[in-house]
């Protein structure tokens, strides 16, 4: 057993509203900057749908994730090692900037400075690539919001698989959601995975991933590489960048923007203990219907006598251990199994989860009663398919999404007959598997969300990681060279000593 | 002027190669990429690109063997030297081609693509004209080497460049006669050392060591950080120690 921590990551679905306060905050802080334009380290989009990028969820076109081979072997679906680099000089994978859009701005500065005119000044868009009008707009970031387009364009979404669609064309049958996403700091990384610069790395203390941008080469593997298209690359500067997890924010205890901001509070940061030495099997599960299972039994239980011990023996900080044992994304996850990973089928074992959504039930005005099964709304006839809910987040098996929405609407009747009725009706708890105080637990985090029940976010151990005089006189965050002083007398080449850094060790 | 061009800049040219390339190494990592515009535009490049690199880095490493590797060795191995000649013409002149068709693509893509254009800088401009120009000129010395067989005119290139690499007086000398087309050849190319490490042209480099890396050097897939300065046997050797001296029932009551 190899104790490691990380900050793990779960949205409720079930109320998130579509506000985009994620995105637009996201976007404030990490990508207001040429060249990332056009990239959204946090997006929301509308499903079904195809997505941003297009057609993102489609790995026979994007080769993204990992393919398990017949001996039980896994590599990038782009290739092993040497493929990759034989696609060095042009990636046959990778989207083009029109996949995404092209960024645009408007003239504004039209509507103040128009001449006298009998028509009314209006601001036109402009590229932000060239600078040139444009005359349409073809595309942007959240191009199919509540349910924008064709519907023969939007169902294309893959998660459609299995399902017959035809009939969610109709308008009595339409159905959407909306899934907000980042980056989901894997643990088996597919962007670092292809990097043949060694440029993108996992960090041992907490979890993130994150590229290093002076070792990053704009080799470009790292964007076909990732199933989730959430590696973009920076036009201007010729490097990756990603989803950086809000780090600074993270180590000094604060949550990440998104999750700070977020209006729905639906979303939760949480230690999850994980044993390293059971990636790589977990990862290799036979079925992909295993993998969900397989990425539990990576967890460890941050309350079991003999993870504790071997977290202090790994040198997991005792604040850690304690964060872990109150995680509400380790609840979710584990103890109420209501949150599920995004697409485990690219075998990328992703760290951010999601809580899959409650939805009117289906034509329940129209027939005048309610489908019910001992009692309870029968989810299988809710308006979202189970079978689209399954194809998204447990690689198509369906019981484990009905037994979640099942504990989520007992949560409902129970705390309807508790705040009604004044009755803890225990057998509504146990005929999904709960007690009524699990139940009312989860109303607590889930529903009431205050903000110490979304966060409980250990800071970082910096005495262990950095001697305080050699970051003395140090810049914090910049691109490049710029805390340079414009002069070489203190470095190694051109003379004199170099400070003698505590660099990051590798660990593989 | 000849002795400079061919005795001195040589040596001009591949000092700043060398210390520029270490000193960007080090002091600017941040500047060190590909610059690739794919994501922009990706017609033309898929083509272009692999022709243009798979060319160039065949003439790159057809010249490096062919120019270095001591006649003597040629001589022992019983190949003559009008039969390496015929190999360096047909070799370089295939992968010439190649290499000057993909440039071409990329050029025009460059030139024309109004988004490639407009995110172009000077430099990305003109060091890819230069390689061209070095391409056409390379290619121009094939119909004066068809003029004479007898490979006479190359070995005086391969002593030239193994004189220089040997720190050897009088290389210049050695080529006074060639025809121009190869004096202007050889001048571009090492003019093209000279500004190597103040274009893009550095990330050849990391082309080169990337790879290697990447194949050997790192086990498996997965790269993971610590930044924690005791490693981990470190730390489970601390804990064992401290287990030890206060016994492990400490643990099992917590």
């Amino acid at each position: 057993m190899r104790v490691r921590a990380q900050i793990g990551k779960v949205l409720n679905l079930d109320k998130c509203i579509g506000c985009h306060t994620c995105s637009v905050t996201c976007k404030n802080v990490w990508t207001s900057r040429d060249g990332v334009e056009y990239a959204w380290f946090n997006n929301v989009e509308t499903k079904p749908g195809t997505g941003y990028p297009t057609d993102w969820e489609n790995q026979k076109r994007w080769n993204g994730g990992w393919v398990r081979s017949a001996s039980g072997k896994l590599q990038p679906k782009q290739g092993a090692k040497w493929r990759i680099l034989a696609n060095i000089f042009a990636n046959p994978a990778m989207p083009e900037i029109d996949d995404y859009y092209e960024p645009f701005d408007f003239d504004y500065d039209h509507l103040k400075s128009a001449p006298d005119m009998t028509a009314f000044p209006t601001a036109r868009p402009r590229s932000k690539i060239t600078g040139e009008r444009m005359e349409k707009i073809e595309k942007g970031p959240n191009w199919e919001e509540i349910l924008g387009g064709e519907f023969a364009k939007r169902s294309q979404d893959y998660n459609f698989e299995n399902v017959q669609k035809q009939i969610y064309g109709e308008y009595e049958n339409t159905f959407m959601m909306y899934l907000p996403r980042l980056c989901e700091h894997c643990l088996n990384p597919t962007c670092s995975a292809s990097c043949p610069s060694g440029a993108i790395y996992k960090r041992e203390e907490d979890g993130i991933v994150l590229i290093d941008q002076e070792k990053c080469r704009g080799w470009r593997m790292c964007i076909s590489g990732c199933p989730y298209k959430k590696v973009y690359y920076n036009w201007d500067t010729g490097k990756s960048e990603k989803c950086t997890f809000c780090y600074p924010r993270i180590e000094s205890g604060q949550p990440t923007v998104c999750s700070e901001t977020c209006v729905g509070r639906i979303r939760y940061l949480g230690v999850i203990l994980y044993d390293a030495d059971k990636i790589q099997a977990a990862a290799s599960a036979e079925r992909e219907t295993d993998l969900y299972g397989a990425q539990l039994d990576v967890f460890l239980d941050p309350n079991d006598p003999e993870v504790i011990a071997a977290a202090r023996r790994d040198g997991v900080p005792e604040d850690w251990i304690e964060a872990a044992k109150v995680s509400p994304v380790w609840k979710m996850a584990m103890d109420w199994k209501v949150a599920f990973p995004l697409h485990p089928e690219y075998r990328t074992l992703p760290m951010v989860w999601y809580i899959p959504p409650l939805s009117p039930i289906q034509n329940a005005a129209q027939a005048g009663q309610i489908a019910m099964s001992d009692q309870m709304p029968d989810v299988r006839s809710l308006r979202i398919p189970v079978k689209y809910l399954a194809n998204m987040l447990t690689a198509g098996d369906e019981e484990p999404i009905v037994h979640a929405l099942e504990r989520m609407s007992a949560m409902r009747l129970y705390m309807r007959a508790l705040s009604v009725d004044g009755v803890r009706d225990e057998g509504i708890a146990a005929r999904v598997g709960m007690s009524g105080r699990m139940i009312e637990d989860m109303y607590k985090i889930m529903a009431i969300a205050d903000y110490e029940d979304r966060f409980a976010i250990p800071t970082a151990h910096r005495e262990q990681n950095e001697t305080g005089a050699d970051i003395r006189g140090g810049c914090g965050f910049t691109d490049g060279n710029g805390c340079s002083s414009g002069s070489s007398g203190k470095t190694t080449l051109f003379g004199g000593k170099k400070k003698t850094f505590a660099l990051p060790q590798e660990t593989f | 002027m000849h002795d400079f061009l061919f005795g001195t800049y040589p040596y001009i040219a591949l000092s700043v190669l060398l210390i520029g390339s270490i000193a960007r190494y080090d002091r600017d990592p941040f500047t060190w990429k590909t610059s690739s515009s794919q994501l922009l535009r990706r017609r033309q490049l898929i083509v272009g690109s692999v022709l243009f690199h798979v060319g160039v880095l065949v003439i790159f490493f057809g010249h490096l063997i062919g120019l270095l590797t001591p006649i003597a060795v040629f001589d022992a191995l019983g190949i003559s030297h009008g039969a390496k000649q015929l190999l360096a013409v047909i070799a370089g002149g295939v992968a010439g081609v190649m290499a000057l068709i993909g440039g071409g693509m990329l050029f025009h893509r460059r030139w024309t693509d109004p988004r490639i254009r407009a995110t172009s800088s000077f430099a990305d401009i003109a060091i890819l004209a230069l390689l061209l120009a070095q391409l056409v000129l390379g290619i121009g010395t094939i119909f004066v080497s068809l003029q004479h067989l007898d490979g006479h005119e190359m070995t005086k290139f391969m002593t030239w460049a193994q004189m220089i690499f040997t720190f050897q007086a009088g290389a210049a000398d050695q080529i006074a006669d060639a025809a121009l087309v190869f004096k202007l050849h050889l001048f571009l190319g090492l003019t093209i050392f000279l500004i190597f490490p103040f274009t893009r042209l550095a990330h050849v480099l990391s082309g080169f060591f990337a790879p290697v890396r990447y194949l050997f050097l790192r086990p498996g897939y997965q790269l993971v950080r610590s930044r924690r300065q005791r490693s981990l046997a470190d730390r489970r050797g601390a804990y064992d120690a401290k287990q030890g001296r206060r016994g492990p029932a400490s643990t099992a009551a917590e």
